[in-house]
């Protein structure tokens, strides 16, 4: 079996027996899968979201939907077509390492703002008459939803298990490199079609904000 | 059909099959996107409730296949699926009461609003339980033999 010995994680085989790592390995982070530290301030935006549409609050629906939707279709973008290929190219313990740090904050970062700028989007729309059949926008915005709607089946039904089954593989002593692979496999594969729909919301939404 | 491959100490490769619960719970998950997407093109009118209804009942349909699939499943890491599974859904409970305060305030009422609560309902639940299930069929591959 075939052990990478710096980081512990067995890249060929079940990692059977639970060995720990090597003497002298340098220690793994401890990876914390929901980072606590970072859930206050995720309450804060979502209560802030309940108070800008509850009370239809222009400038907080405005600010949601702007900083929310250009910070999750960057870092979408960034992170599919830039740290993704790079982070492929890296050594099994430098994505493991890179993973284990990055992918936790991942799992409050995203979702957070994903309900940010849906939610705040979807009152926006409403409160500018931009969803009246009668609106310019009214097609745009149907076919934002749809763009909306792969995206969320792509995040919640294919990475965000893979996420979670990566970070959970990852807190063993022994993670197996190849389950690793093949649930990272997932990003790779969905990182075209997350890109081209983030691209066709870039140009749907200058659209409904040009027209 | 999913299949996790293992390669065995001596390399042998042996397989542990799944049910397809993930797949089907995604399946289940885009007839309820579709559903929500085709209620909210109609907004802020009351939408035909026709298709929606009938999305639902079909996702409804694979989420109680899936459920049953899922509980058959033998040799499983049933500790790490509950305890990925609460967390996963009391946050996606969070998102739809979220998402169901946002139709509410927007005066949407009666057979609309009902349905989509039902939509919400089996949302909470699919995500989570694709998500918990993945993650312990993962927990469950290894043989654990030297």
């Amino acid at each position: 079996m075939m052990t990478d010995t710096t980081a512990g994680i067995s890249t060929n085989g079940p990692a059977a027996v639970d060995l720990g790592p090597p003497p002298g390995a340098p220690v793994r982070p401890v990876i914390q899968i929901v980072p606590l530290k970072g859930l206050p301030i995720v309450g804060v935006v979502l209560a802030f979201l309940v108070a800008s549409i509850g009370f239809n609050w222009q400038w907080g629906l405005d600010f949601n939907h702007v900083a929310g939707g250009a910070l999750w279709t960057g870092i979408d973008l960034f992170v599919g077509l830039i740290v993704g290929p790079i982070l492929g190219r890296l050594s099994i313990p430098a994505r493991a390492e890179f993973s284990a740090r990055f992918m936790p904050k991942m799992v409050l970062l995203m979702p957070t703002l994903v309900a940010m700028t849906l939610a705040s989007g979807f009152q926006l729309a409403l409160d500018l008459g931009n969803l009246k059949p009668s609106s310019p926008n009214h097609a745009w915005l149907i076919v934002s939803f749809v763009v909306v709607g792969v995206m969320a089946v792509i995040a919640l039904g294919i990475l965000e298990p893979a996420n979670l089954a990566v970070l959970f593989e990852m807190r063993k002593p022994r993670p197996n490199g190849e389950v690793i692979a093949k649930l990272m496999k997932r990003f790779i594969y969905t990182a075209g079609i997350t890109g081209l729909m983030q691209v066709a919301t870039l140009i749907i939404m200058t659209r409904v904000a040009s027209q | 059909m999913s299949a996790q491959s293992l390669n065995g100490p001596s390399g042998a490769t042996t397989e542990r099959r799944f049910p397809p619960v993930a797949e089907l719970g995604a399946a289940a998950l885009m007839l309820i996107v579709a559903g929500g997407i085709y209620m909210a093109s109609y907004a802020p009118r009351r939408p035909p409730l026709g298709v929606p209804i009938a999305l639902a009942a079909a996702s409804g349909v694979l989420v109680v296949a899936n459920i049953f699939m899922a509980a058959r499943t033998k040799q499983f890491a049933w500790d790490k699926f509950f305890l990925v599974g609460r967390w996963t859904l009391l946050s996606y409970l969070i998102a739809a009461a979220l998402i169901e305060f946002a139709f509410v305030k927007d005066h949407v009422r009666g057979g609309p609003l009902a349905l989509i609560t039902a939509m919400l309902v089996l949302f909470a639940v699919i995500v989570p339980l694709i998500i918990s299930y993945t993650v312990a069929r993962y927990q469950s591959t290894r043989t654990d033999t030297a």
